[in-house]
């Protein structure tokens, strides 16, 4: 335990769900983020899969609304101690995404318009875990939460659902992206508590 | 987007209340002596955890305003759980414990040399004020604006400080509720003519909450600033 602050009490807000250690629930859906929202039309976007041994993926818009979709509905954790319940979301699993791509990589560095990056061990994206999302609550997503397509991956603290996504680099090694660089977790489980380096 | 530095490993210190300023009715500056401090930039933040008798913990956030001691301005949010306790419970010489520094983006280093760009919502001029305060002691020539939205004159942090002129400092305060009699500038929300006609080829740093980092980052784009160079940080 840690030391006592004289006169804390605490709200100790009771909740019926148990949320990950030091978080607390919100309501709202605040935003993070390091620079300015860009802004990317929908006919320009796309995304593209590069692999470790030089293929190349690309999905247009038009051709990324076209592939089944799924909904889930799911809890986000952010780094910055918010957590917000049974958000719900539509895309594409990554699952459906990278069925045809062929790759030995054990990691993937996801890339942003606007430059941000950030790193995942690949299995983290497979197996029903990580969706590409261009619709949040029933509306197409907002640009400044991403729009018109982010990277959901809900048992990661949420600065690895990066926004704007704009391509996954799939590497047989690590290499960590912006947050990761500037003294935060590597992997960033939130039941683990997994805020900064050393954690 | 450039990489920022590496911190080493975190760990939580004790910090303990050494002295306290009142900056408005509702807002205090809290300076802490924290042995072992390894020292921070302007622009970094720390994590305040409040642990209660039976063991019941809290962490938030709280940007360094100064750059040369561990000094926090928290303002009091009136249904919260910690700036309450941080503003009007905490005494001098009681403990909490903090980790830090935290953060190696939205920074500002003597040694850029740049004109400098502040864009502060309420509390956050806390860490644009730290920027101020570092530029002051390094003797940096770099000319800096400082543009201050509050609601009202009296929700004005560090307002002594900010009122002394001090060359190459330029303060613009952008009142959006009340503004002093015979202010030139009606009551009303940051618009371009406040970011003032400097050259956009400056570093931006904006700070505040979400809706007004938002809005100014927006004004910032559309006068043709670099979005490689505005850097924000959000209070949530
Ligand atoms: C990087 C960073 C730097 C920051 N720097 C500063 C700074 O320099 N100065 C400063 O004053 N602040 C700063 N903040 C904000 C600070 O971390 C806290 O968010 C702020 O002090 C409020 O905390 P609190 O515990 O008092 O309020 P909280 O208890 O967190 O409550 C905040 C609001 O959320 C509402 N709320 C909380 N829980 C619930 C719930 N379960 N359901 C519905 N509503 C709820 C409350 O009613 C209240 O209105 C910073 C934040 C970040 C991320």
């Amino acid at each position: 335990m840690g030391i006592v602050s004289p006169g804390f009490h605490g709200r100790r807000r009771e909740s019926a769900v148990q949320l990950p250690p030091g978080q607390y629930l919100t309501e709202d859906f605040p935003v993070l983020s390091a620079g300015p929202t860009p802004r990317i039309p929908e006919e320009e976007w796309e995304l593209t899969v590069a692999t470790e041994t030089g293929g190349q993926y690309r999905w247009t818009w038009r051709e990324l609304l076209d592939l089944p979709f799924e909904t889930p509905r799911v809890d986000i954790h952010c780094v910055t101690k918010w957590s917000k319940l049974g958000t719900d979301w539509q895309g594409v699993s990554l699952d459906v995404l990278l069925e045809d791509v062929e790759t030995a990589a054990d990691f993937a560095l996801v890339s942003s318009y606007g430059g941000y990056t950030t790193n995942l061990p690949l299995e983290d994206l497979l197996d029903g875990q990580a969706w590409i999302v261009y619709r949040y609550d029933g509306e197409e997503l907002a640009p400044e939460h991403g729009g018109p397509v982010r990277l959901l991956v809900p048992h990661l603290y949420f600065w690895k659902s990066a926004k704007w996504l704009r391509g996954i680099d799939l590497l047989t090694e690590n290499e960590p992206g912006f947050w990761e660089t500037a003294g935060y977790h590597d992997y960033g489980d939130p039941w683990r508590e997994q805020r900064y380096q050393g954690d | 987007m450039a990489r920022a530095a590496v911190p080493g490993r975190l760990t939580w210190r004790v910090a303990r209340l050494a002295e306290t300023r009142r900056e408005t009715d509702t807002a205090r500056t809290l300076v802490f002596d924290v042995p072992g401090w390894p020292g921070h930039l302007a622009g970094q933040h720390v994590d305040v955890r409040l642990t209660a008798a039976d063991g019941y913990t809290a962490q938030r956030s709280y940007s360094l305003s100064a750059p040369d001691r561990v000094e926090l301005t928290v303002q009091r949010i009136a249904d919260g759980e910690v700036s309450p306790y941080l503003t009007d419970v905490l005494g001098i010489g009681d403990p909490v414990e903090l980790r830090g520094p935290v953060g190696g983006w939205f920074v500002w280093r003597p040694d850029a040399g740049r004109d400098v760009l502040l864009i502060a919502g309420g509390s956050g001029v806390a860490p644009l004020m730290a920027m101020v305060r570092a530029r002051r002691l390094a003797g940096s020539g770099a000319r800096f604006r400082l543009v201050y939205s509050t609601r009202t004159p009296g929700d004005v942090f560090y307002a002594d400080e900010l009122r002394r002129p001090e060359p190459g400092l330029d303060v613009a305060h952008v009142y959006t509720r009340v503004a002093p009699e015979g202010w030139p500038r009606p009551p009303g929300r940051l618009t371009a003519a406040d970011l003032g006609d400097g050259p956009p080829d400056r570093d931006c740093f904006v700070c505040g909450p979400t809706g007004f980092v938002e809005s100014a980052a927006d004004l910032l784009l559309a006068r043709g600033h670099d979005p490689r160079r505005i850097r924000t940080e959000r209070f949530g």
